[in-house]
């Protein structure tokens, strides 16, 4: 009997990369999924963070995906060789902070380790020629196989037709008139396949996988850089952009403020670590400071404070600032007036 | 019996230490996880079907989200 080959799927939560790996295991391959979290992945947490999102489902997509499939999933942390990625792409960003290319060649690369060290026989992913601007041209398509090292052993099943034949092919452990050769940026072969293979309920991220290619979330992060003078960045750090309204009145410190008490409470587990204010003499946010806070800074940031509790129309309301080393300060302000809030000052 | 204490850390960081964790266990040892991200309570369940782990118990108490798992590793 012939060897029962092994393949590692590149499994980001789409339906793409659920298809691709479906595809393969039709031919008798036995397929387990990977899934790299670099931090900026678009999972369930922010819905776990945001209560008023509660009604939707906190489902964790690569693994539903898995789950239908009936694979397993290995979940990787990426988190620290991916700031490399992100800080130094060789091939520059997308429309965003978004670094595609750099990003599949490092993920499939990952992936190659990854089944030197658990004896499988090659990688799919759910690519497409023709489909992302940048990423995924047909001239990306072999970039992505040299840099990543994997060269033959990676096969993009939903458009293999349309590339010369992988090492699986030419071995014949595929049988490469099964596969497909979708291109361009219709989804429509995509539909009709999903529909062949009875998938229903998928998810259909609109940007991409991650929160590199939202623009808001992109300018937050280019703007925390700035403000530090230092890219690095550690998971916190990404994490809290993710949450609550970003301000910056001046350029050395900014307020994290609490949009509800989903994120009032996410911000909680932040408070020994940021300087924080909280009006006792009304309802009102939780709001962090990230930077550094001179005694004039101190007076602005809690009218800001004061402007988005329940106080904002009052004269006066009560704010209590706790510092990092547990000290605390009364201070008693008006609410910033809207006209004074520098729409500059959102970031 | 093994705690993990995964408190504070968003998914899918618990599902991640909590398969680390696993891989260190021998079949039948019992893993208790201990997580705040109320997300954890479908993740990490998932997680566990996939890879043929049993989960005995998961309860939500105030801020808490608890699940214990038994190991499979013979899957
Ligand atoms: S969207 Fe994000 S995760 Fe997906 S390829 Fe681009 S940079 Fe990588």
């Amino acid at each position: 009997m012939s060897k029962q080959r092994k393949a590692v799927s590149l499994i980001s939560g789409g339906l793409d990369s659920m298809l691709a790996t479906r595809a393969i295991m039709e031919q008798g391959i036995h397929v387990e999924g990977i899934n790299f979290f670099t931090g900026f992945c678009v999972e369930g947490h922010t819905h776990a963070i945001r209560k008023k999102d509660k009604a939707k489902p906190k489902r964790n997509n690569a693994l539903w995906v898995a789950e239908q499939l009936g694979i397993k999933l290995h979940i990787v942390d990426v988190i620290e060789p991916y700031k490399d990625v992100l800080l130094n792409p060789k091939h520059g960003y997308g429309a965003n902070m978004n670094p595609c290319l750099d990003c599949k060649c490092f993920m499939v690369g990952k992936a190659l380790e990854w089944i030197k060290e658990n004896d499988f026989d090659f990688i799919i992913t759910g690519e497409v020629v023709g489909q992302r601007p940048k990423s995924q041209r047909a001239e990306t398509m072999p970039v992505i196989q040299e840099e990543s090292g994997a060269g033959d052993l990676l096969v993009r099943p939903l458009c293999a037709k349309k590339l010369p034949p992988t090492l699986p092919e030419r071995e014949g452990w595929l049988d490469r008139e099964k596969l497909f050769e979708f291109s361009g940026r219709t989804r429509k072969p995509q539909m009709a396949l999903a529909e062949e293979y009875n998938f229903t309920d998928y998810a259909t991220p609109a940007g991409g996988c991650c929160f590199l290619t939202d623009e808001v979330y992109s300018r937050k992060l280019v703007d925390m850089w700035q403000a530090r003078s230092d890219r690095d960045y550690e998971l916190d750090d990404i994490m809290l952009l993710k949450v609550g309204r970003h301000i910056r009145p001046r350029p050395h410190f900014k307020l994290i403020v609490g949009r509800e008490e989903g994120e009032n409470k996410f911000l909680e587990g932040y408070r020994k670590i940021f300087t924080h204010l909280r009006s006792t003499s009304h309802t009102g946010p939780l709001v962090l400071i990230d930077g550094k806070l001179g005694d004039d800074d101190l007076e602005l940031a809690a009218q800001i404070t004061a402007r988005f509790g329940g106080g904002k129309t009052a004269e006066q309301v009560d704010i209590e600032a706790t510092f990092t080393d547990g000290n605390t300060k009364a201070l008693t302000v008006s609410p910033i007036s809207p006209a004074k809030m520098d729409p500059t000052w959102y970031i | 019996m093994y705690t993990l204490d995964a408190k504070r850390l968003l998914c899918p960081m618990p599902v991640i230490r909590t398969q680390d964790k696993i891989k260190e266990l021998n079949n039948g040892d019992q893993l208790t996880v201990v997580c705040t991200d109320p997300g954890a309570l479908n993740d990490i369940p998932a997680w566990c079907r996939i890879n043929g782990h049993k989960v005995i118990d998961s309860q939500q108490n105030d801020d808490e989200v608890i699940i214990i798992i038994e190991v499979n590793s013979g899957s």
